[in-house]
């Protein structure tokens, strides 16, 4: 199946991630080791979504998440786009601002570039 | 005399054993109802318990009142047209009260409340 | 099996530190794993994370594994009384055994002579991680997700598994707050193992549902 094909022959008010019965190929036995930074994504969920600090709720990441649209879902991988959804509840809760967020980005990107060896 | 507040809650309507039906709507937002189920009709396995709304929690509101719960039972050969699959195969999902209906109780056998698996 | 295959025995914590060892075992970090260093190093900054707390919650999840899971099947196949409570509260009997699930609401759901069960998450990928780990990637796929609804014996035939016309399949989508774990059938002929061999004998696969397991 053509990845997107889907979402375009969709009926209005369906979403991309409701995907239920609708057809696909075989199931790949796909497995991989998660990155570190994955397991950090995730804990970062975990611990953001605790009731301790409850900076955001998993419904809002999962909106979100689902708002990204169906070339999300071919395009990012499945901790890219749940860090996605953490970086935009962040902001919309005004936790951090987008500008800090963008120069710390770009800081540490910086940062790999320089270590790299010539 | 203190009085503990509680958070506001929908009650129960629906009992095991109930012939419900899952309402057809197409809100835009975040639903916990996939599509497939959409308009089919099941009987009531439990009641879960009372949650708050995700769909609302999903915007960073309350969810409140809390809404009831329940898993549905279906059979698989009414939900899906082309189902290869004997008829005793089910689906279980768990659904809000806000989107069921009862069905009304059959005046003849055979019509498909009755032929709703328990 | 080590799912990063490096030891954690320098900081994470500090981006600066990272790059010069990144840069010579990694490749360069894509744009969200930028973006999770990012908000991370933030959070830490205005204090609502600290960096030991990342990482014990890292730590605490690589310790869930499917041999918990495995643990409370073989205690429910040993042990009639476990089984009951394990039915009616699969929260509080993993308690029982050490398992903390958290705010999870474990349902088990078991495997008979009539029913098989099979548990999928057509929404997104809810899966019990607090008794499994995380869930492999074929679980979160498109293919599993749309099909386990719609066709559920031939996505167990593509696992090598083939369920009796006599026997129901049961789908459990979990839409909801609650998470399924399938209590498998004890193989035949496994009348004199002990527990701990039995728990060698329970894989993740069986208590997702696309499989059965072995007898020894």
């Amino acid at each position: 199946m053509i990845p997107g094909e889907a979402a375009s022959n969709l009926p209005p008010g369906r979403s991309y991630h409701d995907m239920g019965g609708l057809p696909a190929g075989p199931v790949e036995p796909a497995e991989h080791n998660y990155a570190p930074w994955e397991k950090r994504v995730d804990a970062l969920m975990v611990l953001l979504s605790g009731p301790r600090r409850n900076l955001l709720k998993v419904d809002e990441l999962r909106r979100n998440i689902e708002g990204l649209g169906a070339r999300a879902y071919d395009s990012m991988s499945y901790y890219e786009r749940w860090m996605a959804a953490v970086s935009a509840i962040l902001i919309e809760r005004g936790v951090i601002a987008i500008d800090e967020l963008g120069r710390k980005m770009s800081e540490i990107e910086a940062q790999y570039r320089e270590a790299t060896p010539p | 005399m203190t009085r503990v507040a509680t958070v506001p809650e929908f009650a129960p309507r629906y009992r095991a054993g109930d012939a419900v039906r899952v309402r057809r709507a197409a809100p835009p937002g975040h639903m916990r109802t996939p599509w497939y189920i959409r308009g089919q009709a099941g009987v009531v396995e439990r009641l879960c318990g009372t949650f708050g709304n995700p769909e609302e929690l999903a915007y960073n509101r309350s969810g409140e009142p809390r809404q009831p719960l329940y898993r549905i039972r279906f059979g698989q050969a009414a939900v899906w047209r082309d189902y290869a699959g004997p008829e005793r195969d089910t689906i279980d999902v768990e659904i809000y009260q806000h989107w069921l209906e009862p069905v009304e109780p059959a005046s003849n056998p055979g019509s498909p409340a009755e032929k709703a698996p328990r | 099996m080590s799912s990063d295959g490096h030891t954690h025995d320098h900081p994470h914590d500090d981006a600066a530190a990272h790059p010069a060892h990144a840069a010579v075992e990694e490749p360069p970090p894509g744009y969200y794993a930028v973006m999770q260093q990012a908000v991370e190093a933030l959070l830490i900054d205005k204090g609502i994370l600290s960096a030991d707390e990342i990482r014990r919650a890292v730590e605490a999840m690589d310790s869930r594994t499917p041999a918990q899971g495995a643990r409370v099947v073989a205690r429910a196949w040993t042990d009639p009384g476990f089984k009951a409570r394990l039915l009616a509260d699969g929260t509080a009997a993993c308690r029982e055994l050490g398992i903390e699930m958290g705010p999870t609401r474990l349902v088990v759901v078991e495997n008979t002579p009539e029913t098989h069960n099979l548990v999928v998450c057509t929404l997104c990928s809810c899966y019990p991680r607090m008794v499994l780990g995380l869930p492999p990637d074929w679980y979160k796929s498109r293919a599993y997700r749309s099909r386990a609804v719609r066709e559920p014996r031939a996505v167990l035939r593509e696992f090598g598994t083939e369920i009796a016309e006599d026997v129901a399949v049961r789908v459990h989508d979990s839409t909801a707050d609650m998470r399924y774990l399938v209590l498998p059938r004890r193989p035949d002929g496994t009348e004199g193992l002990d527990e701990a061999a039995l728990t060698g004998l329970v894989t993740r696969d069986c208590m997702i549902g696309v499989t059965v397991p072995a007898p020894s």
